[in-house]
């Protein structure tokens, strides 16, 4: 079980306290009636799934039930930084 | 290859090692066609684009050893009641041709159709498992509905009392499904693949994939040098994602390590195969007698060939719940395997953009019991360079199109 950092409440929580929620930073298309069928297929399905540094989302859902980002090797399942949703990706310094 | 007969089983009994099954190879500078993964998927698929196109000037590319990777690591059930038309026709593909494997291969692989019981323990449960059952019988593929009363008398160590948190209300049985030696699989294709002079080459990592200027597939480099190849068969399964980047294609797959766990061995317990997708355990008995649990995949996507112990903690109360007879079992081995899972739960099958490419994944926690029935398939897709009518439906573009096969929300039973 991970012990994760949510950034909002600025404590080391397990594992269960929290939900993933899939890779971060997957931007909906801005004008949904001019995107192509890539794209959406691209938004919807594609995932870059990297044997490495992930972003990922997460979410407090038996704390402060907000959402956040961290970075995690998905080979050792280390997460490097966490880091509030609406961020840029982090560069992985805490 | 020496045949495997009676007559042979007796004479080694007297003496001599039996030879090796399969030989070495080293990489040729050149092949006609080149499977990544020395897993049952690549290695049938081998033997079939030998034994039934002819090509025999393959290789087969295995970074660590045969079977090592989900091949050796999974639960070994057997059983084709999906719910979907196209599911239907290629799990059914793959359990008929289970049937025949040992009589083909000339190898045993221990196919065991002892049954598959799927339990119900809610109203939701019951009306999924009834459709399916109707589904099932439509197709002419074996599925009945059984009382808890018959469910017990099926696989005794039941626990059916009404007074546990979640009781049996019924389960839905495939008499055909059942288990097969995993192992076997893998040595069996590799023995009959090697016969028909397939070099299977061990300890040769894929690092990158060559492209000619026409952007079709020119070879591979690897661990152990480039070889130049026209035809490349992706079959790789948790690492899929990091293979066809190699080739810059992104694939609609995300990589899950999914545990499983055996006890000690004990004498003939367990007749059959019990599922529980509700309260999410699974259970059948090896031939060796250690019980073989089937439990969840971690939340989040990982590489890491292991789990998060709640996972299997999960399991492991529903299983003492369901079987109270076991519960003073010790659990000898934990173990996970990445698998990779599409966002429909289906496997891709198939073409992919890059011409010369071709991709055999997406199997999800349940491929094993896919294994010759893709490679069947997947042998004729490279052969001949466009699908068989048996996977022509699952393709890496039905994300584009949206013609996904649902088995995720459909089939409520962990694949």
């Amino acid at each position: 079980m991970l012990l994760i950092h949510c950034p909002v409440c600025a404590m080391d929580r397990p594992e269960c306290e929290f939900r993933h929620a899939g890779e971060a930073h997957v931007a909906r298309p801005a004008d949904p009636n001019a995107a192509t069928d890539e794209e959406w297929a691209s938004y919807l399905y594609h995932r870059s799934n990297p044997k490495g540094v992930i972003a990922e989302r997460w979410r407090h859902v038996h704390g402060c039930g907000r959402y956040f980002n961290a970075l995690r090797n998905t080979v050792s399942d280390r997460i490097l930084v966490t880091y509030r949703s609406g961020q840029p990706r982090s560069e992985g310094t805490p | 290859m020496t045949k495997f007969s009676l007559l042979g089983l007796i004479r080694h009994a007297f003496g001599g090692p039996w030879p090796a099954q399969w030989s070495a190879a080293s990489p040729k500078p050149r092949y006609d066609a080149i499977i990544v993964g020395g897993g049952g998927h690549g290695l049938a698929t081998a033997w079939y684009l030998g034994s039934e196109h002819g090509l025999t000037n393959i290789a087969v590319l295995e970074k660590g050893w045969l079977g090592g990777g989900n091949t050796g690591r999974n639960t070994t059930i057997l059983r084709s009641n999906y719910l979907w038309p196209e599911s239907q026709g290629l799990y059914e593909h793959s359990l008929k041709l289970w049937e025949s494997l040992s009589n083909a291969l000339n190898y045993n692989v221990m196919y065991s159709p002892r049954g598959v019981l799927l339990l119900a323990h809610n109203h939701h449960d019951i009306q999924v498992a009834r459709r399916h059952i109707h589904a099932n019988r439509l197709s002419g593929i074996d599925n009945e509905w059984l009382t808890p009363e018959q469910a017990k008398d099926f696989c005794p160590l039941l626990n059916t009392s009404k007074n546990i948190r979640y009781p049996i209300l019924g389960a839905a049985l495939q008499r055909r499904g059942g288990t097969a030696r995993h192992d076997a699989v893998a040595w069996g294709f590799a023995r009959a693949a090697s016969a028909l002079g397939v070099d299977i080459i061990e300890n040769c990592e894929v690092t990158g994939i060559d492209r000619d200027a026409t952007g079709a597939v020119a070879g591979v480099q690897t661990t152990r040098g480039a070889i130049r190849t026209t035809r490349l068969g992706v079959s790789a399964a948790g690492h899929s994602s990091v293979l066809m980047a190699m080739a810059g294609v992104r694939m609609p797959l995300e990589s899950y390590p999914l545990q499983a766990l055996v006890s000690e061995p004990v004498k003939p317990a367990m007749p059959c195969v019990v599922m529980s997708n509700t309260i999410h355990a699974y259970m059948s008995q090896s031939d060796k007698g250690e019980m073989v649990i089937g439990a969840g995949t971690d939340a989040y996507n990982s590489y890491s060939q292991t789990g998060g112990l709640h996972i299997s903690t999960h399991t492991l109360e529903a299983i003492c719940e369901l079987f109270p007879r076991v519960r003073r079992l010790r659990m000898l081995r934990n173990w996970g395997g990445i698998v990779d899972v599409t966002p429909d739960r289906s496997p891709i099958v198939g073409t992919t953009p890059v011409p010369g490419l071709f991709v055999n994944c997406g199997w999800g926690t349940g491929g094993f019991k896919a294994t010759p029935g893709a490679g069947h398939v997947f042998a004729h897709t490279i052969a001949t360079g466009a699908p068989h009518p048996i996977n022509a439906a699952f393709t890496l573009d039905r994300f584009r199109t949206g013609r996904l096969i649902d088995e995720a929300a459909a089939a409520a039973v962990a694949h």
